[in-house]
């Protein structure tokens, strides 16, 4: 079997549109876990028992169980409750939400680190606790995690294909189609798979990048 | 006049360990008081409750004739914020809020808290950085200054929120000797020049002597022994405070372990 570059130039346009809603479903996925995933971190530090708990199992949950069955689950289920979303819409929030929940375990370990004497010297000058969080802790908290965070979007950047599961014309759905078409699958699915490794590598090189920028900090008493 | 700070039969558990039991203590506004006594004997948790860090299991703390603690239980956070404004504490390893040069260090509070104007805020910070010596550090960032320069900023920040009360937790232990008298100096000019009650623990007798209106002794979470400091330096009545002063005051001999 031999690579016909010809049909794979052919199919090169369909599939760099494909790439463009894959890296759309990132880029969103991206800002809602990193959003929900801040909220999720602070309420299960700050929330108390019940609401503190409450996020707590619902992060566990998350993490337990696959992103392909909350897929699912949100695709199939949502409809049935009156909430109709585009397949886009729907795969971008299971992303976020799934990844979202190992975020909110980087912030953690980041909140974590902030030495103890900072909430006190934050208390002590009568800090309220919004305005402790946001201008004390979370500034100290999240510069060293920052790639820990990058490498979780790459992460879910490589997860994005599970989306053609629920019709999402990402660029392995095109593949995928372009192949059943023609009966050749090798020089789409070598183009998707070359698309992905070029864009993973240039993003693990710019979390190294940060790891240089935030990832050794000094910690200062 | 109430007074500053009011502890009555304050007992204080960390689980089994009672660390502060049947404690009284009444600070009259203004004075410099001045807390020894051996490590581990309380001093820092008579402070740390004074400045609303830690709740108590029993007794009752007021500040500035307010109720702070009464027995178990928590005021609001509402409470223990607005009572929080009124004192100040500087710690014995600084605190600084690494992330921000030495000027917002000072500057921060006011603008986020009491809502000062920052152009305000700022031009008071400076000033009271002139106060402790560091005009020239505003813009420098915490790790960039040594120790003595740290525990500066840390007073002027704590300043700059104008507490009625002072708690100052053996904020020179953790320095290098060379360091010490920086720091003391600026304590001196502070007890000296203004009416804030100040509370102050600390292992240096000589400066403890020099400032203080009151020494109190403390062991084993009470007051063992208080007094003026003439008398309790150089006659103190109970052989508890004899020993440890004993065991600072000697050449040759170590000072208690300074945690
Ligand atoms: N958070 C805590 N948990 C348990 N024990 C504590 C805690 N804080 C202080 N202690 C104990 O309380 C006692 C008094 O501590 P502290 O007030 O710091 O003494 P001092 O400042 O006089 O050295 C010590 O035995 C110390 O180990
Ligand atoms: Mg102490």
């Amino acid at each position: 079997m031999n690579f016909d570059w010809g049909y794979a130039l052919e199919t090169l346009p369909g599939l760099l549109s494909g790439l463009v809603i894959t890296l759309q479903a990132t880029v969103l996925g991206m800002l809602v876990a990193l959003t929900l995933g801040l909220l999720l971190a602070v309420l299960r530090h700050a929330g108390g028992r019940w609401i503190g708990g409450a996020a707590r199992h619902f992060i566990e949950f998350v993490r337990s169980t696959p992103l392909l069955i909350q897929l699912y689950f949100l695709f199939y289920v949502l409809p049935g409750l009156g909430v109709t979303l585009s397949p886009l819409v729907t795969g971008v929030l299971a992303l976020g939400v799934h990844y979202a929940a190992y975020c909110a375990e980087v912030y953690r370990a980041g909140i974590n680190s902030v030495p103890r004497g900072q909430w006190e010297a934050a208390a002590s000058l009568g800090y309220p606790a919004g305005a402790r969080w946001r201008r004390i802790i979370l500034p100290q908290a999240i510069p060293p995690v920052i790639p820990a965070l990058g490498n979780y979007l790459i992460a879910m950047f490589k997860d994005t294909p599970l989306l053609s599961a629920i019709t999402v014309m990402e660029v392995l759905q095109v593949a995928k189609i372009a192949g059943a078409e023609s009966f050749r699958y090798l020089e789409p699915l070598t183009l998707v798979g070359v698309m992905f490794l070029v864009l993973s590598l240039t993003a693990s090189r710019l979390v190294r990048r940060l790891e240089a920028r935030y990832g050794r900090q000094a910690r200062p008493a | 006049m109430t007074s500053a700070l009011e502890f009555t039969g304050v007992e204080k558990r960390y689980g089994e360990l009672a660390v502060l039991d049947g404690f009284e203590l009444s600070v009259p506004r203004g004075e410099k008081l001045a807390i020894i006594g051996p490590s581990g004997s309380g001093k820092s948790t008579v402070l740390r409750i004074a400045m609303a860090l830690e709740g108590i299991q029993r007794g009752r703390v007021e500040l500035l004739g307010e109720t702070l603690w009464d027995g178990a239980k928590r005021p609001p956070e509402k409470t223990l914020r607005r009572l929080r404004l009124h004192a100040g504490m500087v710690f014995q390893h600084f605190n600084l809020f690494p992330h921000m040069s030495a000027l917002e260090n000072v500057c921060c509070a006011p603008v986020d808290v009491l809502g000062v104007p920052r152009a305000q805020a700022q031009a008071r910070g400076r000033e009271l950085l002139e106060q402790v010596g560091l005009a020239d550090k505003a813009d420098s960032a915490p790790e960039q200054l040594s120790g003595g320069q740290k525990q500066r900023v840390a007073i002027a920040r704590a300043l700059a929120m104008e507490p009625a009360v002072m708690l100052f937790d053996e904020v020179t232990s953790a320095l290098d000797p060379e360091m010490v008298g920086e720091v003391l100096n600026v304590l001196r000019d502070l007890a000296a020049r203004s009416d804030m009650t100040m509370l102050l623990v600390t292992h240096e007798m000589q400066f403890a002597g020099e400032i203080a209106d009151r020494i109190v002794f403390m062991d084993g979470g009470r007051v063992v022994e208080q007094g003026p400091p003439e008398q309790l330096l150089s006659q103190p009545s109970e052989p508890r405070t004899q020993a440890f002063l004993r065991s600072v005051l000697q050449p040759g001999r170590q000072a208690p372990a300074q945690d």
